[in-house]
């Protein structure tokens, strides 16, 4: 590989490591800390109910051999 | 090599600049990094003027507790009591204590001001006019601003007791200072 095209690729690869970063850093966070006012309903914690999230995890552990799958949260009021 | 091939060799197509995508994205990754970014209110920095909203207390020449809150927000509500306790004892010396709703439901708003009456300035913020300029990290904020309308103390969110002390001693040399 030429010299060139290899170092384009790095850069190119540090700035989408960067680009990935910031869209998870706070100051460019889309939701901002006054407007979590839905995300902060009780509906919206998928940890409400744990009586009925054990039993989910059990029917999906003895019926399909599965776990997990929670994804990556982001409700609550994300207060202090 | 023959010069037919050479001529053809150098006249052949030529390759686009790899540095072009490479501009673009760099681009896009300054422009994502400023674009994205919020303005926020820093110590030293006057503070946006809360305005001629209904219930807006006079602060003029006055040491001002500015405590950004919601109905929704648990810390908010621990943070009330704190709060009237300082406006009650402060008040008589300078404090004025506004405490801004970013609620955008009216009701919830309402209901919690019935319920718990504080006894301290309250408004509503529905548009997010201000707590947008100010740029509040979290919920609750709480900004102490001196006689010149200086942001001089920050407090992201609201820690009980400990709070409270770094607030009263905050308040106190305020109220010192001419």
């Amino acid at each position: 590989m030429k010299p060139a095209p290899r170092l384009v690729l790095v850069l190119l690869g540090l700035a989408l490591a960067v680009l990935g970063a910031g869209c998870t850093s706070a100051p460019l966070a889309r939701v901002h800390p006054w407007e979590r006012a839905l995300l902060a309903d009780s509906i919206m914690d998928p940890g409400r109910d744990p009586l009925g999230t054990a039993m989910m995890d059990h029917v999906t552990s003895s019926r399909e051999a599965a776990a997990g799958g929670r994804g990556v949260g982001g409700a609550g009021c994300g207060c202090n | 090599m023959s010069a037919d091939t050479h001529s053809r060799k150098v006249a052949g197509p030529r390759r686009g600049s790899p540095r072009a995508p490479l501009r673009a994205v760099l681009a896009l990754c300054a422009a994502a990094a400023v674009g994205g970014a919020r303005a926020q209110v820093a110590v030293g920095d006057i503070f946006p003027a809360i305005g001629a909203a209904a219930g807006a207390p006079a602060t003029e020449g006055k040491v001002v507790l500015v405590d950004f809150w919601a109905s929704w927000c648990a810390p908010c509500k621990a943070s009330f009591p704190a709060y009237g306790r300082l406006s009650a004892e402060y008040a008589p010396k300078g404090l004025v204590v506004v405490a801004v709703s970013v609620d955008e439901d009216p009701k919830a708003y309402a209901s919690f001001i019935k319920k718990f009456s504080p006894p301290f300035a309250v408004l509503l913020d529905r548009e997010h006019a201000l707590v947008s300029r100010a740029g509040v990290p979290t919920m609750p904020t709480s900004y102490l601003i001196d006689r010149r309308g200086r942001v001089r103390f920050i407090h992201a969110g609201y820690h009980g007791p400990a709070t409270e002390r770094a607030l009263r001693a905050e308040v106190e040399r305020l109220l010192s200072e001419p």
